[in-house]
């Protein structure tokens, strides 16, 4: 039977080219749906991916309580003296987290820009930091770094540049890059200085803590909650960016899934027509090879193959050009802590996969259906050609 | 039979085609009609109308940082203003996160007073006014959150500790007001600046924004440089927009979804396109002894070929009409589920316009090479086939 399968798949592949207008429908069709599909997801997954990189299990953010992201959080000289009293914790960062308006590159439309004012125990902290042009900010002058993403989505900003905030200058001295996480999309700049100049003396937004293993979070975190001299809250830092990243990627994901699942219902109606169409154009031959002894199962799977084969096609194309259109392009939304987020999207081998598996089921539909009909149809009036 | 009838018939000779490119069609344009529909959403339009007399004065720097209330007494004086209030972005969370809404403090008359579109009985407004902890909601809130005027509604206060230490905030809801019947529900929930200033930890005496109603809308723009040149030299300068400027930028914060929108549609029209056009194309290639029939009975070439043309537009009007209804029958649900986020989403008469000017340019398309080769067909040369 096999062998059956073989010949006549074979045979209605041969001349596939005389009917490569309709053909192309399916192609492109399942093509569309899967480029979609996969652009959007790698979309959600490069924002997750930037938001999960900032994270590591042995790092733990402290906000004030009730608090759920650094722009509405603060404390003050004592709470931080006591959190980095604390024996789990090894190191410790205050940090002035604000956000500032200034022009986006694509749009020139205002953007909020996030800015950490940071001492130098920000980069012991994060050793993922790097300088990569420049050099760093100088402690007590109006000089700021900026991250790769701040870089390539804010006009202006750039190694060399200045930029007027409040009523001071900034001069950006340096760039850095920080393993691809949320951090690139912020500007840096001395604790102490920024402080002064946006009128936060003393105060900070967070703080970051490196803890003397990823264990003991738990039990701090609780120490903390029952301390009664603080009203702050201990989360891992994990757990802070993965419930910034959560909302906008089951969002992005959300959507991806709800315009793919649209969009795969006409591809499977267009699939349908083309097949029902190429069963039709064939009915003679099919009828005549059944007459000849050919079963009604290698009949089934060869025009079900057929319709496989230009599904897979289809989806290759679209998972391709969704791989070389849209993997590393660099876009930046408005994230949980208000300010833009650079990421870049990630098409991932998963989703590659991912999108062909689509492509199979909606050619296995599209294929069924007329296969069935083609092999179902008596012999006597398939060769009368009717 | 009528020229409408011929053409329907014509249609469906080949039920099976027909239904399936129709289906295929109107699948394209419910995809059409939502993405449309949200990618207005996202531009800001489904917060409702914009006044066309309304100026927002934001800060010009950061939208972090507080303004002084007394700027509005200024802004009062500017020639052209006829009207000044303000409001602050409260944050804040009822239940749980997810549960988002804007909330504002607000001066309860003045803000009412700007906003004449969103109705609200004198007597409630009475109560807002006299109540320290009154609140009034949108009727849209009310509904969704199962509120009724007497209850007491909780808000966990994540930028605005009260002086006291302590997040819970608790409103007593004294009024419900409703946007204009065509409008989207505003969606606001409001309460007394002067309680909150009071009673909040810190930031006294400051405001999130000013909201101006000018004198002549034709005016806006040089009355909105007026209001930023009081304020250019002092430690509080402004950046003042129409409401519609405003919306506009912030929508823009969020990512080009127009852009995203308009390359998913490309990916799909791009699709129905091929496979109409393959249907059409197969379609008259059938019926070529026909319509040779009916120049010999002396149909002209011109005639011959509209009716081609007319059934492919009818094809793709009654695909499109029929997506744009399913668009309408699903579109509550999906509003209702991300309304908290994006504001309403709702499909407007100038989306349907556009999608049935849009299907009727497809047809066209797909209809004017049939049509062509129709007009040229020589009556002899058609007959012969036979």
């Amino acid at each position: 039977m096999f062998g059956q399968i073989f010949e006549i798949t074979l045979l209605s592949l041969r001349n596939l080219p005389s009917r490569l207008g309709s053909s192309s429908v399916i192609i492109v069709g399942i093509g569309g749906v899967v480029g979609v599909l996969v652009a959007i997801l790698a979309m959600a997954k490069g924002f997750e991916a930037s938001m999960d990189r900032a994270g590591a299990p042995d790092r733990a953010i402290v906000l004030r309580g009730g608090s759920t992201s650094e722009l509405s959080s603060g404390m003050g000289p004592r709470e931080m003296a006591v959190i980095s009293s604390f024996s789990e914790v090894t190191a410790s960062s205050g940090e002035l987290y604000l956000v500032a308006d200034v022009p986006k590159r694509s749009n020139h439309s205002p953007a909020n820009l996030a800015i950490r004012g940071v001492e130098q125990a920000a980069f012991d902290i994060r050793p993922e930091i790097s300088i990569t042009a420049g050099r760093t900010f100088d402690t007590g002058k109006t000089e700021m770094i900026a991250g790769r993403g701040a870089v390539a989505e804010f006009h202006g900003v750039e190694v060399g540049s200045t930029i007027k905030l409040r009523n001071s200058e900034w001069t950006i001295v340096g760039m850095f890059e920080a393993d691809g996480s949320v951090y690139e999309s912020e500007v840096w700049a001395d604790l102490a200085t920024a402080q002064s100049i946006f009128r936060r003396e003393g105060n900070v937004s967070s703080m970051r803590v490196r803890l003397s293993s990823p264990e003991v979070a738990g039990a701090l975190s609780e120490r903390v909650e029952e301390d009664p001299r603080l009203d702050l809250t201990l989360t891992t830092e994990d757990e802070y960016f993965r419930n910034q990243s959560q909302q906008l990627t089951t969002l992005i994901e959300t959507f991806g899934y709800a315009v793919a699942a649209i969009m795969a219902v006409g591809a499977i109606f267009a699939a349908l027509n083309t097949m029902y169409t190429a069963v039709s154009a064939r009915t003679v031959e099919i009828a005549t090879l059944r007459a000849l002894g050919f079963g009604g199962t290698p009949v089934v799977a060869s025009v079900v193959l057929e319709a496989l084969l230009l599904a897979v096609l289809g989806g290759g194309i679209g998972a391709a050009v969704a791989y070389f259109g849209f993997n590393g392009w660099t876009v930046s939304t408005l994230s949980g802590a208000f300010s833009q987020v650079a990421f870049d999207f990630t098409v991932t081998p998963e989703l590659l996969i991912y999108g062909i598996v689509w492509a199979v089921g909606l050619g296995l539909i599209g294929g069924l259906f007329p296969a069935v009909r083609a092999a179902r149809l008596p012999i006597t009036i398939g060769l009368r050609g009717e | 039979m009528n020229v409408i009838g011929l053409v329907w018939s014509n249609l469906f000779r080949r039920k099976t085609r027909t239904i399936l490119t129709l289906m295929s069609v109107l699948v394209a344009f419910v995809l059409f009609t939502l993405l449309r529909s949200v990618a207005v959403a996202f531009s800001g339009g489904g917060f409702g109308a914009a006044g066309i007399d309304r100026l927002v004065v934001s800060p010009k720097y950061s939208i972090i940082d507080p303004l002084p209330i007394s700027h509005g007494q200024k802004i009062a004086a500017v020639s052209g203003v006829a009207a000044v209030t303000h409001a602050d972005w409260f944050g804040g969370i009822y239940q749980e996160p997810r549960n988002f809404f804007p909330k504002f403090p607000v001066d309860p008359e003045g803000y009412f007073a700007l906003y004449p579109e969103w109705v609200i009985a004198p007597e409630e407004l009475e109560a807002f006014r006299s109540t320290r902890t009154g609140a009034v909601a949108s009727a849209g809130l009310a509904e969704r959150y199962g509120w009724s005027v007497g209850d007491r509604i909780p808000i966990e206060g994540d930028i605005y500790p009260q002086r006291d230490g302590s997040r819970l905030w608790e409103f007593d809801l004294v009024g419900i007001y409703r946007g204009q019947p065509d409008d989207p529900d505003p969606g606001v929930f409001l309460f007394q600046h002067d309680y909150f200033d009071e009673a909040r930890q810190f930031g006294h005496g400051g405001v999130g924004w000013f909201t101006v109603r000018v004198e002549d809308p034709e005016r806006a723009a040089e009355i909105a440089s007026a209001i930023d040149a009081l304020f250019e030299n002092s430690n509080d300068a402004t950046r003042t927009a129409t409401e519609d400027e405003a919306q506009r930028e912030f929508a823009k914060q969020m990512g080009d979804i127009g852009l995203m929108t308009t390359g998913i549609l490309g990916a799909v029209f791009f699709t129905i396109l091929l496979l109409t056009a393959n249907t059409m194309a197969q379609a008259l290639r059938e019926r070529i002894p026909e319509l040779a029939v009916m120049k010999t009975f002396g149909f002209a070439d011109g005639a011959v070929a509209l009716l081609v043309l007319a059934e492919a537009v009818l094809l793709c009007l009654v695909g499109g009409a029929l997506g744009i209804g399913v668009a309408l029958a699903v579109i509550g649900p999906i509003s209702a589920s991300v309304e908290g986020f994006i504001g309403a989403i709702e499909i407007t008469w100038p989306i349907i316009a556009q999608g049935l000017a849009l299907a009727a340019g497809l047809g066209v398309i797909v209809g004017c090479v049939p049509a062509l080769s129709a007009r040229r067909l020589a009556i002899v040369d058609a007959l012969r086939e036979r």
